[in-house]
């Protein structure tokens, strides 16, 4: 089989906030003979707050990042939900609309730059699903997650609004019923466990104004999870990985009960399941401790 | 020239939400197990239940073609308007035991006949209609070009059934919160050239219970069974309040400008640049938690911070695109 290779949207996060899940995602695309070609040049997306300011410069700074994937020729892999959601939604703007793109290139000509629309953009939990497929990792677990109760939380972003996700990826979700994530942990050995608020909203985005409804929708997550009698959480999201990891006491505090559970980048379950060290993973990095490896 | 057209039958097992609020002290769920057709959709099924099982089975209905929005109840936690959703996608979607329940469990008056107090008070809250001088003896009608009504982008179809506003997180934790819905009908009319409305925008941008609290998880959008998509409204306004120069120097709105600050500077975002620009002093409050961030080496160091590649091109970008101000 040909070499894999995508173009990889690290998103800001991945570089400062949660390294582990710059290292996982490493680990994980080595083990798996993928190669990621690192966007330097890419901006920050916005995630999703610059557009309420400036709509038009979140367009083209996104086009711009596309841009970049184009001229190698290659699909945009991201590996933050909220960095897909408006990336995508980028896209599917300007193919949609040949005026707005039109626009969107007189100011990317500037830097001689040009969106195209060539390149697809998706999540690395799509990626490995939809290229490498399920039955792949299955083969390729060398060390099963068989004793963990495992709970997948989504993450908004990768979900909804359905109809433009599903653009983006072959394998289908409903945002009602996603399936992904708890395939993925069946695949690595693990039990999936199933619960009210997996596909629900983390509170990432209202952190800063509005404390109290983001730390009662981290704690509700949380909660779930452990009346799920989960070990320990799964997120392809960075955003929901730090506010489920680090506001637990925020949380805690906001819904009246002490949670905590370990919650892990789903780069660092695939390579756990792959056999990747704990360091090679970042696993140090957490604040919920991960104690169980 | 007629094609065929099978209609197909399947066993599924209703598991409906039952409560009088006269009567009951708690709710509880009664089981139906019914043949159920490729042609039947939801409304048809709470028919059933009350015409065939049990005559006091509750429930709001009466265009039964997705104008009135009476009907909007839940199937699986989804939001949905009865009469417009097919059982077919239900069962496809949630398989044969589906779970059927008022909007929100917490407002249930009888069965699915909920409260709906609330989200009326907030349409009310936005002044949801036209707010302009009319000539009461007009020569000639008040035309609007096909150009400016495109601009209410679809926000005068809603039917205010709720569903939006009872799938919304927010509201469900702050009840000051507006919600969707009301977002969306203030839209409807600030986006309206005829209107002149004083401090419709000002009041939906406020601080405490505005559209700066909308979390963006798109439950909103998923479920409007008119696909007005409410967020993108949310975003609308927030836009407007920018345009129109009203945006108050808070911390939700620095939260949005930072992002722009920080591209510009770096091309990535500054994380800790951005909450100290969007907090300020208040920034203390987060200090607990940036101690045992940093402890984990998940704070990057002011000289460690990223910077994108090729900035002169991210900086020209910045400078020639933006089209807002603060």
């Amino acid at each position: 089989m040909e070499k894999l290779r995508y173009a990889l949207f690290t998103g800001c996060t991945a570089k400062q906030s949660t390294p582990e899940q710059m290292m996982s995602t490493m680990a994980v695309a080595e083990k798996l003979g993928i190669e990621l070609v690192e966007l330097t040049e890419a901006s920050c997306c916005g995630a999703s707050h610059l557009q309420d300011y400036d709509d038009f410069l979140s367009l083209v700074l996104n086009a711009r990042n596309i841009a970049y994937a184009e001229k190698h020729g290659l699909t945009m892999v991201t590996i933050c939900n909220t960095c897909q959601l408006n990336t995508a939604m980028t896209k599917h703007r300007l193919d949609e609309n040949p005026e707005l793109k039109a626009r969107v290139n007189e100011k990317l000509a500037e830097v001689g730059l040009e969106y195209k629309g060539t390149s697809d953009i998706t999540h690395f939990l799509y990626a490995i699903i939809d290229d490498i497929g399920l039955d792949k990792i299955k083969e390729m677990v060398v060390t099963p997650l068989s004793q963990f109760n495992i709970a997948p939380f989504y993450g908004c972003h990768n979900i909804r609004p359905s109809e433009l996700q599903n653009e983006t990826h072959k394998t289908p979700e409903s945002a009602y019923r996603p399936t992904s994530l708890d395939d993925l942990i069946i695949a690595c050995g693990g039990q999936n466990v199933d619960y009210e608020e997996k596909n629900k909203c983390c509170g990432f985005h209202v952190e800063l104004q509005a404390p109290h409804t983001a730390a009662v929708l981290t704690g509700n997550a949380i909660a779930g999870a452990m009346d799920g009698n989960a070990d320990w959480m799964v997120t392809p999201c960075p955003l929901c990985h730090l506010k489920l990891d680090t506001q637990t006491a925020h949380a805690s505090e906001a819904i009246g009960r002490e949670v905590e559970l370990p919650v892990l980048h789903m780069q660092q379950m695939v390579g756990l399941a792959l056999g990747c060290t704990p360091a090679e993973l970042g696993l140090n990095h957490h604040l919920a401790k991960v104690d169980f490896v | 020239m007629s094609t065929e057209h099978k209609i197909t039958t399947q066993k599924v097992n209703f598991k409906v939400f039952r409560f009088n609020a006269d009567e009951d002290y708690l709710p509880y769920y009664e089981n139906y197990d019914m043949e159920v057709t490729s042609e039947e959709v939801v409304l048809d099924i709470l028919n059933r239940i009350k015409w065939d099982h049990d005559g006091s089975f509750s429930y709001r209905r009466s265009c039964r073609h997705g104008i009135c929005g009476a009907c909007a109840i839940k199937v699986n936690g989804r939001s949905t308007l009865a009469c417009k959703e097919s059982m077919n996608d239900m069962v496809a979607l949630f398989g044969n035991e589906l779970v059927i329940e008022p909007l929100s469990i917490k407002r249930a008056v009888k069965d699915m006949i909920i409260d709906k107090g609330d989200f009326w008070e907030k349409h009310e809250a936005v002044t949801p209609y036209l707010v302009a001088d009319i000539d009461e003896e007009p020569e000639m009608e008040n035309l609007v070009s096909p150009e400016d009504a495109e601009a209410l982008d679809e926000a005068d179809l809603c039917i205010q059934c709720g569903a939006c506003h009872y799938a919304c997180p927010v509201v469900e934790i702050n009840e000051d919160f507006m919600g969707p819905a009301a977002f969306a009908a203030a839209y409807r009319f600030e986006s309206d050239v005829r209107d002149n409305a004083d401090s419709r925008l000002a009041d939906v941008n406020a601080e405490k219970q505005g559209v700066w609290d909308c979390v963006k998880c798109f439950e909103c959008a998923e479920v409007c069974p008119k696909e007005i998509n409410p967020i993108s409204k949310i975003t609308k306004l927030h836009q407007m309040a920018f345009q129109k120069g009203i945006a108050e120097n808070n911390v939700a709105v620095r939260h949005a400008v930072g992002f722009k600050k920080s591209i510009e500077k770096r091309g990535v975002l500054d994380e800790g640049g951005l909450v100290l620009y969007s907090e300020g002093p208040a920034i203390v409050k987060h200090v607990p938690v940036a101690l045992k961030m940093l402890k984990k080496g998940k704070i990057a160091m002011p000289w460690n911070i990223p910077t994108s590649d090729n900035m002169d091109e991210i900086k020209k970008l910045v400078k020639s695109s933006s089209t807002a101000k603060f």
